[in-house]
């Protein structure tokens, strides 16, 4: 009796974690599905902004333009056709607003409904131009062609280095300044986190008594247990202020900001990481190392630091992935401008702040919408990469024992 | 002069007293076994002389240790400098995550030579007084994990040599070694009294006697007996002496 209850008992419990297992890695799967197939949904998307139209003269040879191509026209950079393969003819640039210069009020309707029609006549007119006006005005014999814009590729979407994703008349889906900013911010993170993370580590693993160290590991948790808003709060009444004065800059929201502020963040798991794999260092090795005359401090950084080496790379690369993947607090104090940054004074955008923050107004399905999936799943790709090292780390470790 | 002498020794760890009261006394080149039943203080003992227990929480000691007649208890006295002269020998083999080369090295680093000719030579030197030399001259640069246990102790008995210290503290060296590694060690030990105070830990009363030029039987924390090594194994005073070398107890 006894044994068949045993049985069915333990039959019963391996069902549930093997359903709930199965559970889990559907969701993962599902989630990972999601974010790519949406992501990937961009690269079929012509940039062009959302129910616009680009039209030319009918003699303009020009057929094809790249949404850079068509910034630099409204920027006033390209100003002539052939430097897109046109004719050798200045580029005059056209845009809805424009058109009571050429015809008054009244020739377009009290409606507007002539449009339109004056649209056509003001293509068909000038030769040098290039229009940018709703679709919904785009007459059936429209005098002139509409420019087709080249999908949005892979290559301009990494390497893209600006970020304008509701410009007019083309978006700009660039993703450079987003990846670096998270990079420079997650990079200053740790080589702050990192050797404080260290120190403190050292310090409660090797120095502190087991009663100073009984009060301080709570605080420490306590420190991985606050939200990060709150973080984000702090550092943008106190720590954004300070950096504007101390550096005398005209803004104090900097990359510097977001790294101090991730930096505190990461450290707690920095910290707690680093002090469990010392506190594994044998006492036989520290004893040994002692007994040879070394001073507390040769046995922490000859034999305890050595010792723990691969535990300690594991809490930085944790530290990286908290840093990456961290939302709230950066976007409160890094300034959110989507330039390629320079040095760590300057303002910054990270991948997870630009969701956060564009995401509530991008409309659902739309280019824009899916340029953030596309950001998402760079943001994915690269914490899998962090964790997979985080494994390749920690398998050597095993190795190493 | 002794080499090593406690006056009156008294440990507690919190309110266990480890060792009460002893006072004794060792000669240079020779050799003293500690012998005594598992608990009884031996280690306790060992580890006064070159401040070992500094580590421990909690543990107060009463009463004198000397080392070459200086109270090594004395707040001038600077700890690492006592231990490049009394070394040390763990029970268990206890070599660095280190190559051969660097594990002999490490005293003589960590204690600030620099010249590489001159630590080239020590760890050769050390090497072949632990008798290693020969098994291990081939591959200095690999893992001393790469060892046999009893490579392993000789290369940590090879680590202590390097520094040259004055007195060499055993903690049942050979406890956890096979016969002709035990063997090895054993010789060792009778070459090295030439030059060192040697103390060894040993259960095994056998090794003792093969060893040790005086015994000193400890029990629960007190010194029972010390004296010539013969007499203590064949004419004990003390009848728990006696019990414990005729192994009716321990
Ligand atoms: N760190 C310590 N804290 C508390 N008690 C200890 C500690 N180390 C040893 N003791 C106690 O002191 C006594 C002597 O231990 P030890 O010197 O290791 O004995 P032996 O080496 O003779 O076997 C034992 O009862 C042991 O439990
Ligand atoms: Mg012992």
């Amino acid at each position: 009796m006894k044994r068949y209850f045993h049985n069915f008992g333990e039959r019963l419990i391996e069902g549930i974690l093997a359903l709930s297992g199965a559970v889990t890695s559907l969701t993962v799967l599902l989630i990972v599905v999601f974010l790519f197939k949406e992501g990937l949904g961009l690269f079929s998307q012509h940039p062009v902004s959302e129910g616009g139209v680009i039209v030319v003269n009918n003699q303009n040879p020009v057929k094809e333009l790249s949404a850079k191509q068509i910034k630099e026209i409204y920027d006033q950079n390209i100003t002539n056709w052939k430097e897109v393969g046109g004719k050798n003819q200045p580029i005059k640039i056209f845009r809805l607003e424009d058109i009571t210069d050429y015809y008054p009020e009244e020739q377009l309707g009290a409606n507007f409904e002539y449009l339109p029609q004056r649209l056509s006549e003001l293509v068909s007119k000038q030769p040098e131009i290039i229009a940018y006006f709703p679709e919904q005005y785009l007459s059936k014999n429209f005098q002139g062609h509409p420019i087709e814009l080249e999908n949005i590729t892979l290559g301009s979407f990494l390497g893209g280095k600006e970020w304008y994703p509701t410009i007019q008349p083309a978006v700009q889906m660039g993703v450079l300044p987003l990846i670096l900013g998270t990079l420079w911010v997650s990079f200053g993170a740790i080589l702050i986190a990192l050797p404080l993370g260290l120190a403190a580590a050292i310090y409660t693993a090797e120095i502190a008594d087991n009663k100073v160290r009984n009060t301080l590991k709570p605080v420490i948790e306590l420190l991985a247990g606050i939200p990060s808003v709150v973080y984000g709060f702090f550092g943008l009444v106190v720590l954004v202020p300070l950096i504007q004065k101390v550096f005398g800059l005209p803004v104090g929201e900097t990359a510097l900001a977001g790294s101090i502020i991730l930096g505190i963040m990461a450290l707690p798991t920095i910290i707690s990481v680093t002090d469990d794999a010392m506190r594994t260092t044998p006492r036989a090795m520290k004893e040994a190392s002692l007994a040879l005359g070394a001073t507390k401090w040769q046995t922490i950084y000859k034999v305890v630091i050595p010792y723990s080496i691969s535990g300690i790379s594991t809490a930085a690369i944790l530290g990286i992935g908290r840093a990456i993947g961290e939302t709230m607090a950066v976007l409160m104090v890094t300034g959110n401008a989507s330039v390629i940054p320079h040095t760590f004074l300057e303002p910054v955008r990270t991948i997870p702040a630009t969701i956060a923050a564009e995401l509530g107004e991008a409309p659902q399905g739309g280019i824009h919408f899916q340029a953030l999936f596309a950001l998402g799943c760079i943001l994915f790709l690269m914490t899998l990469i962090i964790n997979v090292s985080v494994d390749m780390v920690s398998a050597k470790k095993k190795a190493n024992r | 002069m002794y080499s090593l002498e406690s006056k009156d020794l008294h440990l507690y760890y919190g309110d266990f007293h480890a060792l009460k009261g002893i006072t004794m006394g060792m000669k240079k080149n020779e050799v003293t076994a500690f012998i005594g039943p598992s608990g009884c203080g031996k280690s306790t003992y060992l580890r006064c002389f070159n401040r070992m227990n500094d580590l421990i929480d909690n543990v107060r000691i009463d009463g004198e240790v000397l080392v070459d007649g200086v109270d090594i208890y004395q707040k001038s006295i600077l700890v690492d400098d006592l231990r490049t002269h009394v070394g040390m020998v763990f029970q268990k083999p206890n070599p660095f995550p280190k190559s051969i080369f660097e594990n002999v090295a490490y005293g003589l680093r960590v204690n600030g030579t620099k010249d590489k000719n001159l630590i080239a030579e020590r760890v050769e030197t050390s090497l072949k007084q632990a008798a290693l030399w020969d098994e291990v001259k081939d591959k200095l640069k690999k893992s001393a994990f790469e060892l046999s246990g009893g490579q392993q102790q000789r290369l940590c008995i090879a680590r202590a040599l390097a520094i040259e210290p004055s007195v060499l503290l055993m903690d049942e060296p050979a406890s956890a070694l096979d016969p002709i590694s035990t063997a090895k060690i054993e010789e060792l030990i009778y070459q090295l009294k030439e030059n060192y105070t040697i103390i060894i830990v040993t259960h095994n009363m056998q090794q003792a006697g093969r060893v040790s030029d005086n015994t000193a039987f400890f029990y629960m924390g007190e010194l029972v007996e010390y004296g010539k090594t013969k007499n203590i194994f064949t004419s004990p005073k003390d009848t728990r002496t006696q019990n414990y070398v005729t192994g009716r107890f321990g």
